[in-house]
């Protein structure tokens, strides 16, 4: 077994990285940079019930080490994504992580129903956590409530694990951590993106059609890093950790927070083969610190508290 | 498609704000359809992430050289201008769908309409027309005289026709204006810039066949981030992605 080998609930990687949702289609167009079959999986843009159209333009602002994107859902539709965007990745014959998003409970359910029924996904994430929609996305993921209550129905019907991707758009993480694991999810995706705003000064207009996005990029990643840090702590289930990874040295901070795989996003638009890198780049780093597996990294930091600091 | 570390020839401000950039690498040996575009790195680890997508107005094949030229107006594309002759510059591409030419438009005039920072790669397509024996003329529309950049090189191709808004030089007003006196001949016309000015060449064009392209805000500039979508009525899909299905489109093929 590789050194790199991670296992989760659906998930048996071959590396802990794989492509963000949203960040990297539905993979045909990185295809096209490098072979696929070198990711630990592939998380796929997210599927509604029918295809959408999504916001309107500009789509994207940059900021401070990061940027603001409110592409707004757009995909063509749950059917349409099983038909000809699921089976485009059957040579590579790595994990596929389907997002599922919806405007109502409803929709959640039977996106998930048909996308879970599918050979070739290994799990779902629930995307309770979308900022650039007006209807579903985040209104499912800012109550601890609604959050479990939709995570119950969609493990229902679902033929494989949920992961359920949290907004860090809360006051209390840990609160809803909690609540989606004891309304049966299999492990939790965090975080999405944090909602935020970009002006022109000069105008005084939002730069964004939609007026707010959400924040990605090496800007959030020390929110990131202290909500996995929070939450691996209180819930027993496996993380995805996600936001502002674009190195090797970030996947393993990531792991050290809780993470158990890790999720890249942004870093994808700034240089196409970052995965691939990042991948090659993680057994040197692991030598450098003597460790011989990546799966032992994962919630280091919890570990190493334990000895008290006045005694370092 | 590639990522290319090209060397900085020369980066020197050649209008307001305006600046001409030439690289070279053996990249550029790949970049060879006028249309196309590179997606720029601005900065080494810098704070600005997201890449640039700049239109290549020039290459010289022989001396593995690419000029770009860009608008230094924004934190990214100064830091763009801060780079010297022996640097570094990081560039994807060439990306997306370039201009291209039908069998039998080879006996057509070509009217090349740009305006503003959309005016550098009508440079590379006139050439490119220029060389297959296709009578080339060009409106170029700038704000002021202090913005006019490249119009001598653009008359050592074919006639130039210049418009400023304020009219400091040449004809004052927009493209638009310029375009009734040379439409007789029912040239093909080739247009870049600001949508707003594309919608009104289309509509002035009447049911003249042409190509524009189109400029947005980008993401990862090949096609799997969404940013840069158009509507279009022409495709079942119901839009079309600016990076990778154009930038270059057939006119009328897209909702402006």
């Amino acid at each position: 077994m590789s050194r790199l080998h991670v296992s989760l609930p659906g998930l048996n990687m071959k590396n802990p990285i794989l492509p963000a949702s949203g960040c990297f289609g539905f993979g045909k167009e990185y295809a096209k940079w490098y072979d696929l079959s070198v990711l630990g999986g592939i998380t796929i843009k997210a599927a509604t019930l029918e295809g959408r159209f999504g916001n309107p333009t500009p789509r994207v602002a940059e900021t401070e080490s990061g940027m603001l994107n409110a592409i707004g859902l757009q995909n063509p539709g749950v059917q349409k994504i099983l038909e000809n965007e699921i089976p485009a990745l059957q040579p590579f014959n790595i994990p596929i992580l389907a997002n599922i998003a919806g405007s109502t409970e409803e929709e959640y359910i039977e996106v998930t129903r048909q996308i879970s029924s599918s050979p070739q996904v290994s799990a779902v994430e629930l995307n309770i956590s979308c900022p650039n929609v007006k209807e579903g996305g985040i209104q499912f993921g800012t109550h601890y409530r609604s959050a479990a209550n939709l995570t119950r129905k969609v493990k229902a019907v679902s033929e494989k694990p949920v992961y359920v991707k949290l907004s860090p758009n809360v006051s209390n993480i840990v609160e809803m951590a909690q609540a989606v694991e004891e309304a049966g999810a299999d492990g939790l995706s965090m975080i999405n993106t944090l909602v935020g705003m970009k002006l022109d000064w000069r105008t005084g207009n939002p730069i964004l059609g939609n007026k707010t996005g959400g924040l990605s990029g090496p800007a959030i990643k020390p929110v990131a890093i202290r909500m996995i840090y929070e939450v691996s702590q209180k819930v027993s289930l496996p993380i995805i950790g996600m936001g502002g990874v674009s190195t090797a040295e970030d996947v393993l901070e990531m792991m050290s927070a809780g993470a158990s795989a890790v999720a890249v996003g942004t870093a994808n638009f700034v240089n196409p083969y970052v995965c691939p890198e990042i991948i090659e780049q993680l057994p040197k780093l692991l030598d450098e610190i003597g460790v011989e597996n990546i799966s032992e990294m994962t919630g280091r930091s919890t570990k190493q508290w334990k000895t008290p600091l006045s005694s370092r | 498609m590639k990522k290319h570390l090209l060397n900085v020839t020369s980066n020197i401000e050649i209008a307001r704000n305006i600046f001409e950039m030439k690289l070279t690498g053996p990249g550029v040996g790949s970049m060879t359809t006028p249309g196309q575009f590179l997606h720029v790195s601005v900065g080494n680890h810098s704070s600005k992430l997201l890449r640039r997508p700049l239109s290549i107005c020039d290459v010289d094949l022989d001396r593995e050289e690419v000029t770009l030229l860009y608008r230094a107006q924004g934190e990214g594309t100064k830091q763009l201008s801060q780079k010297s002759a022996g640097e570094i510059v990081d560039v994807l591409g060439p990306l997306g769908n370039g201009f291209e030419l039908a069998e039998n438009d080879h006996n057509r005039k070509a009217l090349l309409i740009g305006g503003g920072i959309g005016v550098p790669p009508l440079y590379y397509l006139g050439k490119h027309l220029k060389s297959k024996g296709i009578e080339v003329t060009f409106i170029l529309g700038y704000q002021s005289i202090e913005d006019s950049f490249y119009i001598e090189k653009f008359n050592e191709i074919g006639e130039t026709i210049v418009t400023t808004v304020d009219g400091s030089l040449g004809i004052k007003g927009f493209v638009t204006d310029a375009m009734m006196n040379v439409m007789n001949d029912e040239p093909i016309i080739y247009s870049v810039g600001p949508a707003i000015m594309l919608k009104a060449v289309e509509e002035r064009a009447g049911g003249l066949r042409g190509y524009l392209s189109l400029e947005e805000r980008m993401g990862c500039g090949i096609g799997a981030c969404f940013a840069c979508v158009c509507p279009t009525e022409t495709r079942e899909s119901g839009y079309v992605k600016i990076c990778s299905d154009g930038p270059v489109f057939k006119m009328g093929e897209v909702v402006l």
